[in-house]
């Protein structure tokens, strides 16, 4: 699988990670030696074959639907890097 | 220097039990060590003598009042994946810049409930991506092991090196660490340390920051292999913040280790032969055969045919799960944060700055396999794939009860040696990334050393929720090979 410079820019913008020029060339090779190495999963028949969810055949537990947690807003914004009176801060997105 | 410091955890409490010596000084031995030894190792990221010594006397109260709980006094080293409450934890990546978790994880709390006392924060790779503890933000860690006449510097392994290092290194009685690909087992064998990663659902997942939740798994780094007892045996069980944690009881590990394996049969996958392997692995491994068989165990070559998908299974589905599990990291609610033009702009600058190499590589990878129209070609094709992986395993345990493979292809290599080439670095988990995708037990022992001088370790594989048997059998090949402890403790200066 050959990834081209606009596809490692593509996925870049998709994983919101700024890229430079020559790191967009470095990844370009890195990515698609990655990918053609995954590549021989394609030899596998896996037809038929369920995809693995769990290890032990264990159902999803249940619990009451009642309130556990809360009520501990300074604790959620302790550690954002800017909030004002319990919300966090972030640059502004309406006009 | 003290001789406290090499002890044993179960040695340490055996001596703390017939007050031998108090939890107060064993801990300030163990700083002492630190403040002398971590400039040259690196281990800790962040060591934290005033909750030691605390917890210490605390521990020596309860002592003296005939209270003491299972772990009483024995000082740890934490990875810094796990959350501490109050205490920065960083996943050694810049972009959690000084987050200062407001919970503490359940393992840790588990440990802290039983008694211990935490020395401080382990360094590991950056979100515990790497072999070789080369990512860390805060710089590689060194192993305490060298080759024979040299002072080159070795790396301990990865991704838990700072856990590694600190036990073989005696700057801790023993560390938790975390597995989602061989980083407990690799880093052990490469220090000769004990490091058993359980199987997926022993240990509640809570409050560690997560790499790859479907393998992600904690476990312990120790010194001997009734140690890794007495650890896992506080840090299991079922936990109701992870409901993928099993709710099946917790056996008492250390009732059974000398048990001995008479009659136990042991499978040697001729799949693990890999081109390549160095006659001094293969030499190791049968020696481990020799080991088992002189015990009264039956030796069985068995077929794992999916074996060599593992790998890039695995490298499909772990940086998957890892784009999605750091899409969180987004300079808003915690860690680091780059303002930049617009909140996208934000996002990106901050994700730049605050992610290394090898992360952003695998935050790609797992965003492009799960980007529009190639989800079934790759994340569900290498889901199907580690269901064959699994059944592999389910067929032998018809056969065996337990599969005997060495740990890594090589001892430990120098620096640099394979960090420049992505793919190197993933085939030292060859090895160990099959029971991360089949969710199995695994342990990895110290049984020898290289011809080089650092020592090699062999791997044990068993039954799901097994890890009895794995244990006991491992300390059949520790019986055997005999404690294995570094030559010299150059790093203290």
């Amino acid at each position: 699988m050959q990834v081209d410079e606009a596809t490692v820019r593509r996925i870049a913008r998709l994983a919101r990670i700024k890229i430079t020029d020559e790191e967009a060339k470095g990844l370009e090779a890195e990515l698609s030696g990655i990918l053609d190495w995954v590549e021989q999963l394609s030899e596998v028949n896996t037809d038929g074959v369920e995809p693995m969810t769990r290890v032990v055949p264990i159902s999803l537990k249940k619990r009451s639907d009642v309130v556990t947690d809360g009520e501990k807003a300074d604790e959620i914004v302790a550690n954002a890097p800017l909030s004002e009176d319990d919300y966090f801060v972030v640059p502004k997105v309406v006009e | 220097m003290s001789d406290l410091t090499k002890l044993t955890l179960a040695a340490a409490r055996e001596g703390l039990q017939k007050k031998e010596f108090s939890a107060e000084e064993l801990t300030k031995a163990f700083c002492e060590e630190i403040d002398a030894g971590n400039g040259a190792i690196n281990a800790y990221v962040l060591p934290t003598p005033e909750i030691a010594l605390e917890q210490a006397r605390a521990a020596d109260a309860r002592i003296a009042k005939g209270e003491a709980r299972t772990l009483e006094g024995l000082p740890l080293g934490i990875k810094d994946l796990f959350c501490t409450k109050g205490v920065r934890t960083t996943a050694c990546s810049k972009i959690l810049d000084d987050f200062k978790p407001t919970y503490e994880s359940t393992v840790t709390q588990n440990l802290w409930d039983a008694g211990a006392v935490m020395l401080g924060k382990l360094n590991n790779d950056e979100f515990a991506m790497g072999s070789s503890n080369e990512t860390s933000a805060f710089g590689p860690v060194v192993n305490p092991w060298r080759r024979t006449g040299s002072d080159a510097k070795l790396v301990p392994g990865g991704s838990s090196g700072g856990s590694s290092a600190a036990v073989a290194a005696d700057l801790c009685l023993a560390a938790t660490a975390t597995d989602t690909g061989g980083s407990i087992r690799q880093p052990a064998a490469l220090t000769g340390t004990v490091g058993l990663k359980p199987t997926y659902g022993r240990c509640s997942r809570w409050g560690i920051v997560a790499f790859a939740s479907s393998l992600d798994q904690a476990g312990p780094i120790t010194k001997s292999v009734e140690d890794a007892a007495l650890m896992l045996q506080v840090m299991a069980g079922q936990d109701p913040k992870d409901s993928t944690s099993v709710d099946a009881p917790v056996p008492d590990y250390r009732a059974s280790l000398r048990n001995g394996i008479k009659g136990l049969r042991v499978g040697v996958p001729k799949e693990y032969r890999v081109a390549g392997m160095s006659a001094e692995i293969d030499k190791l491994w049968e020696q481990g055969i020799t080991w088992l068989e002189d015990a009264g165990a039956s030796v069985h070559e068995i077929s794992l045919p999916h074996t060599k998908y593992a790998l890039p299974a695995y490298y499909i589905v772990a940086p998957a799960e890892a784009s999605s599990n750091l899409a969180r990291y987004d300079g808003v609610r915690y860690g680091m944060r780059q303002t930049g033009s617009d909140l996208i702009d934000t996002y990106e600058q901050t994700r730049a700055a605050g992610f290394g190499r090898e992360v952003k590589r695998r935050v790609l990878i797992g965003t492009y396999v799960l980007s529009a129209g190639y989800y079934d070609a790759y994340y569900l094709k290498a889901q199907k794939v580690r269901t064959l992986i699994k059944r592999d395993f389910d067929e032998a345990w018809d056969k065996v009860d337990v599969v005997l493979t060495p740990t890594t292809p090589s001892p430990a290599f120098a620096f640099g040696e394979k960090s420049g080439d992505p793919l190197a670095m993933y085939l030292e988990d060859i090895f160990t990334v099959t029971v991360n995708m089949a969710g199995l037990p695994g342990l990895s022992v110290p049984a020898g050393l290289s011809t080089e001088g650092p020592p090699l370790g062999l791997q044990l594989i068993g039954k799901p929720f097994d890890e009895e048997t794995l244990l006991r059998t491992g300390q059949v090949i520790e019986d055997a090979a005999g404690r294995i402890v570094v030559p010299s403790h150059w790093w203290r200066g």
